[in-house]
């Protein structure tokens, strides 16, 4: 009981360094807000000027939800790259050396960061109401859709915990983070994915962004619902995400906290 | 006499083909500063890893203040301070929120961390750049926050990684006091070095390892008793030189090394007397400025130690 006490403990502790870090770098705060809003405008205005929505319906309210899932996936890279940073630079071995429970770090870490993308969601939720994007289905749809969000999202950082103890330098982990950009964008977050080639058009329907993207329209009730035809995870997309969400957890919990205790 | 507090008894690790430690053995007494010396990758810092419960050895064991590393881990973490070689803080954090971070972790209460913090950046002289980000503080700096915050939990044993490679002469210096200090107040330390006169000043006993073992231990004095004193002689000459070496030669058995264009040094064997020398260099025709009878440097038995597994290899 102690011990699962202090495991909460430390990993509240570590939520606050996270916190911290970001109040002492308020350029970096504000880069991560800003980044929300700067898509809404760069895909509403920019692409949605030449993109049609497939039985018709505003671009933006179409592009919403797959901006929502874009937010959400950064979190991958984010926790990658800051655990990445703390084994190349000694901090986890130090942790490591304490008498502080060793799974507190990843807790903190992926903990933490849910918390920033709420934060990035609700940026991005507020410029997306600017722009004229409405969720129509009352406030539990809403809310679900949101808590989807952060459900994948905190299963997401437990891969990037893992993929960080794995690469353990800062550098590489740098140098990976703009692989995200394709990933996100090879789904159906800004277009339909039925103009697609055959073979990109499977990646894409299979894509967990394009699960969540999906599921976001159904639970806000924005334009694109998939047809008759389409791939189970779109036609069933808020059991994909919870499905997906179970798997990330299942694989990288074990995994990292088994990285973490060698 | 009572039992060591760091005890480690044939430990053995591997990184694949590689064997980083083979059998070492070590011993460190209570409220002394060991310090191992050794070459890059002779196994000191993987040692230090065992011992800091971040590496399970592949056979052998090792305790810390009474515990096995690897079966009471968390005993012995809660007994022990870690500083390595890069300085393991949270640069986006100032010298103070780590401090404060670190004591929650090792589970003081908040007041207690906070006060813990301000007590370490007092005493260590951090007080005017605590509440700096990390990020923009010197490379001194940052080890000296650094060594702190292995400090937080008032360690028992203190391991130090190599805690000056890299650091300008004063930083250094600043280091050796921090260090000297917490043996003042009863920490265990256990250091490495590459720095031999780090070791000379710091140290109460030496461990000397290479290759994954120990070749040497024992307090500086009696390593550098081991090789005998040394002879150096200064020409007036630089032409002399090389009949100077060949006397040198004569009367110490040893081929004498060139340590300038002026000047030789050479192991002496017992018996022999400045006085002697200087006397035998006139019949030979030299002019010595200076001839001088010395203890060796600890670099110097380290050359002939490391030297002689080298050969044996």
């Amino acid at each position: 009981m102690t011990r699962l006490r202090w495991a909460l403990a430390d990993g509240l502790t570590l939520v606050g360094r996270e916190l911290g870090r970001l109040r002492r770098d308020p350029g970096e705060l504000v880069a991560a807000l800003l980044f929300p809003a700067v898509m809404v405008v760069l895909f509403g205005y920019v692409f949605g000027s030449a993109i049609g929505v497939p039985g018709g319906g505003d671009y933006r309210e179409y592009l919403m939800p797959g901006l929502f899932a874009m937010v959400t996936f950064s979190s991958l890279m984010g926790v990658l790259t800051r655990t990445a940073a703390d084994a190349s630079r000694g901090v986890m071995d130090r942790f490591r050396s304490m008498p502080m429970a060793r799974s507190a770090v990843p807790f903190g870490q992926t903990g933490a960061d849910v918390l920033i993308g709420l934060l990035m969601l609700a940026v991005m939720a507020g410029a997306g109401l600017l722009a004229g994007w409405r969720p129509h289905l009352g406030p539990v749809a809403t809310v679900q859709a949101f808590a989807l969000m952060a459900v994948l999202r905190y299963a997401l950082g437990w891969a990037g915990v893992y993929a960080g103890l794995v690469v353990r330098d800062e550098r590489v982990a740098d140098a990976l983070v703009p692989l995200a950009l394709p990933v996100t964008m090879v789904s159906n977050a800004f277009v339909p994915t039925g103009g697609m080639p055959g073979w990109l058009r499977l990646l894409a329907d299979w894509n967990p962004v394009s699960a969540l993207t999906a599921a976001a329209r159904e639970l806000f009730g924005n334009p694109g619902a998939p047809g008759p035809d389409a791939a189970w995870p779109l036609a069933h997309p808020v059991a994909a995400v919870l499905l997906w969400s179970a798997a990330l957890l299942a694989i990288f919990v074990p995994l990292s906290l088994r990285a973490l205790s060698l | 006499m009572a039992d060591p507090i760091v005890v480690a008894e044939g430990l053995r690790k591997s990184f694949g083909d590689v064997r980083a430690l083979r059998g070492l053995d070590l011993n460190v007494r209570e409220g002394t500063v060991c310090g191992v010396l050794g070459p890059n990758g002779a196994g000191k810092t993987t040692a230090v890893r065992v011992f800091a419960t971040l590496a399970v050895p592949d056979a052998g064991h090792a305790r810390v203040a009474g515990h096995d590393v690897v079966r009471a881990a968390g005993e012995v973490r809660a007994r022990i301070g870690l500083a390595g070689q890069r300085a393991a803080v949270d640069e986006k954090l100032t010298g103070r929120g780590n401090l404060r971070m670190f004591g929650r972790l090792s589970h003081l209460s908040r007041r207690e961390a906070h006060r813990r913090a301000d007590e370490l950046l007092d005493r260590f002289g951090l007080a005017e750049a605590a509440d700096r980000r990390v990020a923009g503080y010197s490379g001194g700096l940052r080890r000296r926050l650094d060594l702190i915050a292995s400090l937080v939990r008032r360690p028992q044993v203190l391991f130090l990684d190599e805690p000056t490679t890299g650091l300008d002469p004063r930083s250094r210096g600043e280091i050796w006091d921090a260090v000297r200090e917490l043996v003042a107040d009863g920490t265990t330390v256990l250091l490495t070095t590459q720095y031999l006169d780090e070791a000379d000043r710091l140290a109460d006993d030496v461990v000397v390892v290479d290759h994954g073992r120990v070749i040497a231990t024992g307090t500086p004095d009696e390593l550098k008793a081991t090789i005998g004193d040394r002879l150096d002689v200064v020409v007036d000459d630089p032409a002399d030189l090389p009949r100077a070496a060949a006397v040198l030669t004569r009367l110490a058995g040893a081929e004498p090394r060139a340590t300038g264009d002026d000047r030789l040094s050479v192991a002496l064997p017992g018996g022999l007397r400045p006085a002697g020398i200087v006397r035998e260099l006139d019949r030979a025709g030299v002019d010595a400025a200076d001839v001088r009878l010395r203890r060796p440097t600890l670099d110097e038995v380290f050359l002939r130690l490391t030297d002689r597994t080298e050969a044996a290899r």
